[in-house]
């Protein structure tokens, strides 16, 4: 059902550029932008008759991609002084200079049955150069989306000196009808809300979908037994199967270990809920936590040897961290209001969390220690934070307020800037970002 | 059967008026089991008139217990409920019950979930300690999934922070 993409990465060298550069173009993400860096990405230069709309196509999502980051604002088309007809010419800086263009992607895009190559190149137009090799991507036309994001990427991580995440998914929870009659079903999407399909039918609740390192599985909550139960779900086959069942209990809020192997999760028995380690294989389990309080949402270090994980222990919700094997653990929120859903970053620097304070809701970030807790958001009520494989962005979903409330996923930089929603058919909670597709 | 315990679970979502009423049994009138006289001779079976009916146990005896935010503590109200629904159970013995545990929408997924459980447990146990036979009780938590009032006040909030025993298998015909 799923179809299995086939994209390969050449990369080719035609003209390796010979001049060394002076001041390369570079945006430093950490510094926060304040101005966006002008790209121009023209049409890709069809190499077949058939081939034109494609090239308009993959450079309009390309253009998205970079001006979606909030670090770069796309130059328009109709500004434009010099066309790019020929792929191999001679970019005419002067014409790109003109109209204040700093970067400029350039490509060819050829269309043969349903298999397309696309070569890109990208230039550094006040320094008058080529910044690194043209690259060429093959794949079949029905992935021709994945080819944009991979330039883009391509773009992206060449001029910030980070890893890119465009082409990469997202699963969450797809929500249609009013709060007292709300369905929801698994769905993956695109990064940027493209290609959404549906991984479960709406016949009963279905929560809080993670995805494994490698984007192969998915683990969710799912009421169809009546009781809320771990499932993992096959992404390829979409062949799920319940985890966890034991009689009398519920659980939920699973997430996998870095290794896969492993799945951390909540188990309610009568009025406590605990956190417990299952390895996927053996189906044995291992209690991690045994107190009498609330112990639920955690997450892992990227390195698998530690686990975050929200209590009410203290009387209110905060965070702390243990051993990945249970014992002791630290608390590391202290500012005031609540805080939930930890999700340690892929950097392994910062967690995400919920916060509520003063009747509101945030998403924020801090250090290991608790210290530099910064707010990215604000609403009514803001939710379930995700990283962007590269620990740049952060997905979640906010809900609006009343009878008529909806749920729609939003995405910021973990500056606080670049506040936007994600274009979803349908409302959409409980993200989760998987990997950088390969 | 199968079909009568969905139409009973049916009925309880649209009950929702029971919960205005919780003083309807004091502790000292759960003696008699509320099985009232003012209604002889005008009982339909089956339906709310029938102190033996599900219709009855939801509408009069009352099928819910409200808690204040973030807690799981029974209110005397809810105790008194409570009592109301152990007597019925004792009473009619051919129904097992789940209790569904709830929250309002103002907490995240996870914690309401646990939170949830709580309360469901709480008005378990003290079901348990009226005498309902434990094997009879199974708890679901729905944490804030399952609202039944919308608008975003504390006075819908009070409504959807809740434990409600939803009745199941009746055996008698």
């Amino acid at each position: 059902m799923m179809v299995r993409v086939l994209l390969m990465v050449l990369a080719v060298v035609w003209t390796a550029p010979l001049t060394a550069q002076d001041g390369p173009l570079r945006i430093e993400i950490t510094e926060g932008v304040i101005e966006p860096l002008p790209v121009a990405v023209p049409n890709l230069v069809p190499e077949t008759a058939g081939s034109a709309e494609m090239g308009q196509q993959l450079a309009r999502v390309i253009a998205a991609d970079l001006a979606g980051t909030g670090l770069f604002r796309e130059v328009p088309s109709s500004s434009f002084i010099s066309q790019v007809s020929d792929f191999n010419s001679p970019v005419l800086y002067a014409d790109w200079k003109a109209i204040n263009v700093q970067a400029l992607v350039t490509g060819a895009v050829n269309v043969q049955g349903n298999q397309v190559t696309v070569k890109f190149r990208l230039y550094d137009v006040f320094s008058g150069a080529e910044m690194g090799d043209g690259l060429q991507f093959a794949g079949t036309t029905d992935a021709w989306r994945r080819i944009a994001h991979k330039v883009a990427d391509a773009v992206y991580s060449r001029i910030t000196g980070e890893t890119g995440y465009f082409d990469s998914r997202v699963v969450y929870v797809s929500e249609t009808g009013p709060k007292d009659n709300r369905r929801k079903r698994l769905a993956i999407m695109d990064y940027d809300g493209a290609n959404v399909q549906y991984l479960t039918g709406s016949e009963s609740i279905v929560l809080a979908p993670r995805f494994s390192a490698n984007g192969d599985r998915v683990l969710y909550t799912s009421y169809e037994t009546g009781f809320p139960r771990i499932y993992v779900l096959d992404v390829g086959s979409v062949q799920r199967r319940v985890l966890e069942s034991q009689q009398g209990t519920m659980s939920f809020a699973p997430r996998f270990a870095p290794n896969g192997q492993t799945v951390v999760y909540s188990l309610s028995q009568g009025a406590n809920t605990d956190i417990y380690a299952m390895d996927i294989a053996s189906g044995g389990t291992k209690r991690l936590t045994s107190a009498p309080s609330i112990e639920t949402a955690p997450s892992f270090s990227p390195d698998g040897s530690q686990i975050v994980f929200e209590s009410d222990r203290s009387g209110s919700q905060q965070l702390y961290v243990m051993p990945a094997g249970g014992g002791e653990a630290r608390r590391i929120s202290f500012g005031e209001g609540r805080y939930g859903t930890p999700v340690w970053s892929p950097r392994g620097d910062l967690i995400a969390f919920t916060k509520q304070s003063q009747g509101r809701f945030h998403i924020g970030v801090m250090r290991l220690d608790g210290s530099e807790e910064r707010l990215l958001s604000a609403s009514f009520l803001d939710e379930g934070p995700t990283w962007s494989p590269n620990g740049r962005v952060i997905m979640f979903a906010r809900e609006t307020q009343g009878a008529a409330g909806r749920s729609t996923l939003y995405s910021v930089d973990i500056t606080g800037r670049n506040l936007r929603p994600v274009r979803t058919p349908e409302g959409g909670s409980d993200p989760s970002w998987g990997p950088l597709q390969r | 059967m199968k079909m009568k315990s969905t139409i009973l679970m049916l009925c309880a979502a649209l009950s929702v008026a029971a919960c205005t009423n919780p003083n309807r049994f004091g502790a000292d009138d759960t003696a008699n089991g509320g099985v009232s006289d003012p209604l002889a001779g005008s009982i339909v079976p089956g339906s709310a008139s029938d102190p033996a009916s599900p219709a009855y146990f939801q509408q009069t005896v009352g099928d819910r217990v409200l808690f204040l935010v973030d807690q799981s503590t029974l209110s005397p109200e809810g105790r008194a409920t409570l009592d109301g629904q152990a007597v019925w159970l004792l009473q009619n013995a051919d129904y097992t019950a789940v209790i569904e545990g709830h929250a309002d929408e103002q907490g995240t997924r996870e914690y309401n979930l646990a939170l949830g459980a709580r309360r469901a447990d709480a008005a378990r146990a003290y079901l348990v300690s009226q005498g309902v036979q434990a094997g009879r009780l199974q708890v679901v938590s729905y944490g804030k999934e399952r609202p039944i009032e919308v608008c975003s006040e504390e006075a819908c909030y009070a409504k959807n922070r809740r434990a409600v025993t939803v009745l199941a298998g009746g055996l008698t015909s």
